[in-house]
């Protein structure tokens, strides 16, 4: 990743255009052309630098329902209940992590009664409580990292 | 705060209702954009509206914020980002808004949210996303919110995500 690498991810976290020719506008700024951007960002696509280019959608805005969830699950049965929990289509994200509560997962359903559904079928699959941890406010969502 | 309080609480964050028209334009563009010179004419074409329409569906959709921001989403591990450790806090209830903003405002905190409790199992009420490069780096960032926080800081505690059991992401369905 060089310099221009640099910038333009530094650079294009958001606030790309909507116009006839964005690329050509968001390039300017750069100081390159719009096909150099267009090449740098199907690069950085590519190698797997970004994951994506383009809008970033509100999850909850779009409809439907999303909450984070987390278990206690004892070492020697946590491979049977990953399993049991990755099973369930609305499960978006699932992380094993260092605590007690060792299990986070992102439950995503069209209807917003379907999370409390949900959350009893895992409870009673996997044989321990899910507790579940919506947000109840946001105070700021964005990812700035720069390079 | 049982579950049910809990959803209806959330309820402020009610959907934004989309037409058919948006649901079409966010599912062609969740994914990304087209990378040629004209993108939204690209995707105007596909859909069969006019450039015109996708442009004005999609700046009404970032006013509202349906849209967060339209650019690049980096992968923070290909950047160096490895270590990722979720910051749970136990702070005052009635300060937790102007907390919640101070450690939101800082750069290395990717997302911040008021979460319930479940005592006593669980004190933590402010839960701040944290990202470093290694541990020392991620340890030094939540020292630097203790300091902000000061005595409303009752307990903390910071969980590092050990592995991926599941990423299939966030999906509008078709």
């Amino acid at each position: 990743m060089d310099a221009v690498d640099r910038a333009i991810v530094n650079q294009l976290q958001g606030g790309f255009p909507i116009c006839e020719r964005p690329y050509a506008e968001a390039a300017t700024k750069l100081g390159l052309t719009e096909d150099e951007l267009l090449q740098r960002l199907d690069s950085l696509l590519e190698n797997g630098t970004l994951t994506r280019f383009g809008p970033m959608y509100h999850a909850e805005r779009l409809g439907g329902a999303l909450t984070l969830a987390a278990m206690k699950i004892p070492a020697a049965d946590f491979e049977r209940v990953s399993g049991i929990v990755n099973g369930f289509p609305e499960v978006a994200h699932n992380y094993a992590r260092e605590h007690a509560f060792n299990m986070w997962f992102v439950l995503a359903t069209e209807a917003p009664e379907r999370i409390e559904q949900v959350i009893g079928e895992i409870e009673k699959a996997a044989g321990y409580r899910v507790y579940n941890m919506p947000k109840l406010e946001e105070f700021y969502v964005g990812l700035r990292f720069t390079v | 705060m049982n579950a049910h309080a809990i959803l209806a609480h959330a309820g402020f964050e009610a959907a934004t209702v989309l037409d058919a028209a948006d649901r079409r334009i966010v599912l062609a563009t969740q994914a990304g954009l087209p990378r040629v010179s004209r993108p939204y004419h690209a995707i105007a074409e596909q859909l069969g509206v006019s450039a015109d329409e996708v442009m004005a569906r999609l700046r009404r959709m970032l006013e509202t914020g349906v849209i967060r921001r339209i650019g690049a989403v980096p992968n923070h591990y290909a950047l160096g980002y490895r270590a990722n450790g979720m910051s749970v806090w136990d702070v005052p209830e009635e300060r937790i808004r102007d907390l919640g903003c101070k450690i939101g405002a800082l750069d290395f905190v990717s997302h911040s949210y008021h979460r319930p409790r479940y005592l006593p199992e669980w004190p933590y009420n402010l839960f701040a996303m944290v990202h470093g490069r290694d541990r020392a780096e991620v340890e030094a960032k939540v020292t630097q919110i203790a300091v902000l926080l000061g005595d409303a800081d009752r307990g903390h505690a910071v969980l590092y995500s050990t592995r991926i059991l599941k990423k299939t992401g966030l999906r509008l369905g078709s």
